[in-house]
């Protein structure tokens, strides 16, 4: 165990722990007393390995981007979360969760979603299992990614909206919170990032690690060597920089860059830039950095992508911050759009706008020619399209 | 002593305890409620601080804190609201609210500014145990402030047990497995009920969370020392034309004409 691993009482140095009043607390301690032993034992691994081959595709490739490595001056490797099933990393979380939320005996599954991307790999996962979903949405990003709002129906899910605060993930991620209240017994909530209490944050990752399992076998095939310099995600609540990260938490020469929205600009108050504005306090239970007022509210975020518009990261992006272990940067609207449209043309894929945030953040690395760097694609730019759309110019 | 340990000295049974908003409906409504609530016979009154994301509040909750935040509300204005309130309140007063704000505030300067203006304890439902032990619990004594934890249908009997040794004051029963303002029916919980009033507690408890009306009261008053509303109340305030007339008509109908109800025997509240 490292410093960056989660302690027994579930923090990350001082960020972490599960704040959650008395309705929520069984559910989360029947979870934090069994997680492990499930997700460890041999059946669940067996089943989790053979549906993450056989149903998402996985291993994704690990692509040598020669254009975009010719335009930055060094070696650029794509991990290509964007090529699993339903088109993002979220799959590997939602099918880790329901495997558990199934031994658990649980017979309803909820969920929170911003981009959609998490909704419509929690629908398939309960279409795929045979059990009823309900997804929260805010009513802004039902607006903003109506393809997912329909694929989740076509799914079989119920879309419910969010219409508190700005309708956008914090809000969902609050109506899901309020639906396991609610329904403390049969229901299940499948959190899609790092985030919440204890011990989701963790689970979510480990649930995520097969990202760095597959880019540590997958570059030392290509390169003859495990480690690149820099490994690069973008951050919303940070579930798939937890991915690319996890297995390189303790190779310190191996730098790990998230990259968050900075919406109009970090100075803005347009923003989602949470290390740069955001202040040590609870979120959704837990503690870690967040976008809040001096008297402790929280403020509502902005992005163009849907999936990285929240006020908090997770507790452990928050501790990599504070112990300087992790590099944050972040990417304005406009940058992200730029570099979502530069992949594109250079390499022929259209990336989620999420993962065009990480791309936009190569510009600001100190690359040298003798820099092997890997992004990671955590999803497609199919959601995105009337975002694309709408701010033309390409 | 405590205001809220004497009180439950004193009464053993149908006690009443009020939560509203604080800055609701209008910013400078808080003290005027207060005041309205104790000329009109609340027994207690518990303080909602507004918070942004109040997760374990129904839409009635939800949106008072909206219109307070709106308003301006925060703890620091709260506290300048009642600084002089001990001067004609004498019924106890409880702040309630989440951790966050708290946090943010600083704990300590909350714990202290909360003791200095005359209040009598503290519920924060977000707030673990185990925080509360080890970092707080004495900071609380050293004020003679008490702390309120909740429990529910789901609470173990350890767990409850443990809930019990960390409260002083009272503990908050939560009816059903609900956000608050649900619309979920009170009957059907007796078992849960009577399994919270066989436990050996120290502590006396209300019951809290939908309970709306004279019939929900009463049927909770059966089983607990008295009961606690809050969303039913809520409503009220944001109907209501004049405040003052309206509150005293509000509590007049829940407390009814004072008929005795078949009551369940009671444990022997231990004293404290
Ligand atoms: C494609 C994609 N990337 C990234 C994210 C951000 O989530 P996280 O930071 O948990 O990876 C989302 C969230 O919806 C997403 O859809």
């Amino acid at each position: 165990m490292s410093k960056y691993n989660i302690t027994e009482d579930g923090y990350y140095g001082r960020y972490g722990g599960a704040y959650v009043p008395e309705m929520l607390y069984p559910n989360v301690e029947e979870l934090r007393q069994q997680y492990v032993s499930i997700i460890e034992s041999p059946s669940f691994r067996a089943e989790f390995e053979k549906l993450l081959t056989d149903y998402v595709g996985r291993p994704t490739p690990l692509y040598l981007a020669s254009r975009l490595s010719e335009k930055y001056n060094a070696t650029i490797y794509l991990k290509r979360e964007d090529l699993n099933h339903t088109g993002a990393h979220k799959v590997n979380n939602t099918l880790g969760q329901i495997l558990l939320a199934k031994r658990l005996g649980k017979t309803r599954i909820i969920a929170e979603t911003g981009a959609g991307q998490h909704g419509v790999a929690t629908a398939t996962m309960c279409a795929l299992m045979n059990l009823p979903c309900v997804v929260y949405m805010g009513e802004t990003d039902i607006a903003r990614q109506r393809p997912n709002v329909e694929r989740m129906k076509l799914l079989g899910a119920e879309v419910r909206p969010a219409l508190s605060g700005s309708r956008t993930l914090k809000d969902a991620t609050n109506e899901a919170i309020r639906d396991w209240i609610n329904h403390p017994s049969d229901t299940y909530y499948i959190i899609g990032s790092v985030v919440g209490p204890h011990p989701y944050p963790d689970m979510v990752a480990r649930f995520q690690s097969v990202i760095s399992r597959e880019i540590r076998q997958q570059l030392l095939k290509e390169t003859g060597h495990e480690n690149p310099d820099y490994l690069v995600a973008c951050v919303g609540g940070g579930s798939n920089a937890a991915g690319t990260f996890y297995h390189y938490l303790q190779e310190e020469q191996v730098k790990l860059v998230a990259v968050e929205a900075g919406g109009l600009g970090v100075h803005t108050g347009k923003t989602a830039a949470t290390t740069t504005v955001g202040t040590p306090g609870i979120i959704h239970g837990s503690k870690t950095l967040l976008m809040q007022t001096r008297d402790g509210q929280i403020i509502e975020p902005h992005s163009i992508s849907a999936g990285l518009d929240y006020p908090g990261i997770g507790p452990l992006h928050a501790w990599l911050f504070e112990s300087g272990r992790g590099k944050f940067y972040s990417a304005t609207d406009e940058e992200a759009y730029q570099a979502g449209i530069q992949l594109s043309r250079l390499e022929g894929i259209i990336p989620a706008l999420e993962s065009a945030h990480a791309l936009a953040a190569l510009a600001f690395l100190p690359l040298i020619p003798s820099d092997t760097v890997v992004v990671t694609l955590s999803g497609r730019g199919d959601k995105d399209l009337q975002t694309y759309i709408d701010r033309g110019g390409y | 002593m405590n205001r809220i340990t004497s009180l439950f000295r004193q009464k053993k049974e149908q006690v009443l305890s009020v939560f509203f908003t604080a800055g609701f409906p209008a910013l400078q409504d808080t003290v005027p409620v207060l005041t309205a609530l104790q000329e009109a016979g609340a027994d207690l009154v518990e303080i909602g601080m507004p918070y942004s994301d109040p997760m374990a509040d129904g839409p009635v909750i939800q949106a008072s804190n909206t219109r307070a935040l709106g308003n301006g509300m925060s703890v620091e204005l709260l506290f300048e609201q009642l600084k002089d309130i001990r001067t004609h309140i004498h019924i106890p007063i409880l702040l309630m609210g989440y951790y966050n704000p708290v946090l943010q505030y600083g704990v300590e300067q909350f714990v202290t500014q909360a003791a200095a203006a005359g209040i009598d304890g503290i519920i924060i439902p977000d707030l673990p145990l185990q925080e509360y032990e080890q970092q707080y619990q004495q900071l609380f004594q050293a004020h003679k402030l008490s702390n309120v934890f909740l429990v529910t249908p789901q609470t173990p009997e350890d767990r409850l047990l443990h809930i019990d040794r960390l409260s002083t004051g009272f503990i908050y029963i939560v009816s059903s497995s609900s956000t608050t303002g649900n619309q979920q029916q009170q009957q059907g919980h007796d078992s849960y009920f009577s399994r919270i009033r066989q436990t050996p507690l120290q502590n006396p408890a209300l019951i809290g969370f939908n309970i709306k009306d004279q019939e929900s009261f009463r049927y909770a008053c059966q089983y607990a020392a008295g009961a606690i509303i809050g969303s039913a109340f809520i409503r009220v305030l944001e109907q209501a034309d004049d405040l003052r007339p309206a509150i005293h008509a509000f509590i007049q109908q829940l407390r009814g004409a004072a008929e005795p109800l078949p009551s369940v025997p009671h444990r022997q509240t231990a004293t404290l």
